[in-house]
């Protein structure tokens, strides 16, 4: 039986859930493929959180727990990841496209000569292989890509795969023995600098962003407070980035974050083909802008063709009563 | 000190893609194609590391022909010397990096850089799958370089911040926006870069590891529903969020 490897991503010993998405993508696949999955967890106190992962279905998990990975180690990760991979024989790496994964995959691949499909969108299993399909060219079109070596990764774009709870099943967990020296330790972070209390556009369920639609930098509490209202993030264009209004951190598009809530709210931004780029697999979206031939209305599944300025305090205060009633 | 640039060739942001006729890659008729976005940042960074530092600069484009005017656009910011790893086939990311890994062993730099990803394939592979071929270690999604004596301090974007990641050279670096703001070629620069040569190499590697089977494009979004043209369009707008599309 072939098997599946999970790397599942954990930060101050709290799994993301774009690990919860991993669990659940690779025991569909083996489901669909006929394989087992074994899932890594890698940090210093990790097996605390190992359990969590057996509410997602998880039988085997492998954990590499040492104080030196405490913080995130690019070279010492990968190590780990290789050498597990290795050690259990693995086929198949899936890794969610976070940060994290997104530095480790690329070390795997060269590590284990193994061919990587990123940031996927969907895979689909075929007569014992598995198809990735992916955005290119910004999301204007799509490829369905197969990965031809031996060994197999994938990265998957977060918030795009379900994570699905399973009842009773309770995980093995197993302490991996891999051998780290110094070296492995050439470069690691030496500090997290959060940029504030509030949640990530990457991570966020819902997203409100604005544009130079908002006129100015004093109207953007307006975004604000509906991303606080629906529990959410702001975001914005690249224009009031530029313009200095926001940070780039908060920058939606291609040179920007890529992001895919379940709600993304467009104010007053005209959904350029670059800012398109990091936002159309979004599942629902909504417009709010004056121009009734802004190509954001082209991807909106709701849009109010009006003045921000005046919809954006109404707006705020339906969703207060409707959240709250 | 010794400072190398891998820079790619990719069609321009605002291209209409369209499919050729083998149904797997884009039509290239009526596309523009620039360096990719990302790679300026990486050139800008190694000429401002040289301005600093001191040493020479040295571009490394893996890809055909057309890749000859992602390493003059680098002449003209200001770099000295280019290779390109001259190929009509297509390369993936692995086989990319298996030939530049082979070039920049020769090289041998103390920093090498890289863009963020490749705005044609968004792979954001090559940075790091090089530096592990090469085997030194690398800071990807990188927004400031702060080099002291052999050690490295660099800000990264991760989800909800940065990370301040520090790291011994030799060192790959993928850089990105917000690093810095690269430089427009002067007039003297594009003199100069009109008669620098570009030294040609055969691949040493051609075995890819992905194959892409198709390439399609989205398929168009039903036509949304446009709810009003003022603040009395809310009441319905919220009411569906929460009952048609249920996302609130
Ligand atoms: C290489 C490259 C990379 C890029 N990367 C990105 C990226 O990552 N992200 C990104 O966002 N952009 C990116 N861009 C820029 C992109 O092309 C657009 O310029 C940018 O997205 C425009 O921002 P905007 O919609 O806020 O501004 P504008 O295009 O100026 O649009 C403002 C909109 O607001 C509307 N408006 C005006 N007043 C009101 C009002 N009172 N109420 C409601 N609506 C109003 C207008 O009708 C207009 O549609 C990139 C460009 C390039 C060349
Ligand atoms: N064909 C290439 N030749 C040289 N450098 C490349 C090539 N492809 C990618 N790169 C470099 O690797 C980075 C990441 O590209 P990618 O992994 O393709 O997204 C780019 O920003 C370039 O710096």
């Amino acid at each position: 039986m072939s098997k599946i490897l999970a790397f599942i991503e954990s930060r101050d010993n709290k799994i993301k859930n774009s690990g919860f998405e991993t669990a659940s993508t690779a025991l569909k696949l083996a489901n669909d493929i006929g394989a087992e999955v074994e899932v890594l967890l890698i940090g210093n106190g990790v097996n605390a959180v190992a359990g969590e992962l057996s509410a997602y279905g998880i039988k085997k998990i492998l954990i590499a727990d040492d104080p030196r990975l405490e913080k995130y180690s690019t070279t010492a990760y990968s190590k780990v990841a290789a050498e597990a991979a290795k050690q259990r024989g693995a086929d198949f790496i899936i890794l969610s496209a976070t940060a994290m994964g997104k530095d480790i995959a690329p070390r795997l691949s060269a590590k284990l000569e193994a061919g990587l499909a990123s940031d996927c969108t969907e895979i689909l299993a075929q007569d014992g292989n598995i198809i990735a399909k992916r955005p290119v060219y910004a999301g204007k079109a799509y490829i369905e890509l197969k990965v031809t070596s031996q060994i197999k990764i994938f990265t998957l774009r977060p918030n795009v795969f379900k994570s699905i709870k399973v009842e009773g099943i309770s995980a093995e967990i197993e302490k991996l023995d891999i051998d780290l020296n110094d070296a492995d330790f050439n470069v690691k972070v030496k500090e997290i600098v959060v940029s504030s209390e509030k949640i990530d556009v990457t991570e966020a369920n819902v997203v409100v962003s604005g544009g130079r639609g908002l006129k100015g930098p004093e109207n953007f509490y307006l975004v604000e407070d509906l991303a606080k209202v629906l529990g959410g993030a702001s975001g914005a264009s690249r224009a009031i980035v530029d313009a200095g209004w926001r940070p780039h951190s908060d920058q939606v598009g291609q040179t920007g974050k890529t992001v895919a809530p379940n709600l993304y709210i467009a104010v007053g931004i005209s959904g350029a083909i670059q800012h398109l780029a990091g936002m159309s697999s979004s599942k629902c979206i909504v417009a709010i802008n004056k121009d009734k031939d802004a190509p954001i209305f082209q991807i909106a599944d709701y849009g109010i063709v009006g003045d921000a300025l005046e919809i954006m305090p109404v707006l705020i205060e339906e969703c207060k009563k409707v959240l709250t009633s | 000190m010794k400072i190398a640039v891998c820079v790619s060739q990719v069609p321009d942001t605002t291209t209409k893609v369209k499919v050729a006729a083998d149904g797997k890659s884009i039509d290239p008729a009526g596309v523009t194609y620039i360096i990719n976005p990302y790679d300026e940042f990486a050139v800008e960074a190694a000429l401002q590391l040289k301005e600093k530092h001191g040493g020479e600069t040295i571009v490394v484009s893996a890809g055909s022909e057309r890749n000859k005017e992602a390493i003059k656009k680098s002449y003209a910011m200001g770099i000295e010397k280019g290779i390109l790893i001259k190929s009509e086939s297509e390369m993936d990311s692995y086989t990319v990096s298996r030939n530049l890994a082979d070039v920049l062993k020769e090289i041998n730099p103390d920093i090498v850089l890289f863009g963020k990803q490749s705005i044609d394939y968004d792979d954001s592979q090559v940075g790091n799958l090089t530096a592990e071929l090469l085997g030194i270690p690398s800071i990807s999604v990188v927004v400031s370089i702060d080099i002291d004596g052999s050690k490295i301090t660099c800000e990264r974007e991760i989800e909800g911040g940065k990370e301040i990641v520090e790291s011994s050279l030799p060192v790959a670096i993928c850089a990105q926006r917000g690093l810095n703001t690269p430089r427009y070629p002067n007039l003297k620069g594009i003199m100069a870069a009109k008669s620098r040569q570009i030294e040609e190499r055969q691949p040493t590697y051609t075995e890819n590891k992905t194959e892409v089977i198709s390439m399609t494009l989205p398929k168009p979004k039903a036509k949304g529903k446009i709810l009003g043209t003022d603040a009395s369009a809310v009441p319905e707008l919220v009411k569906l969020l929460r009952e048609e599309a249920k996302v609130i």
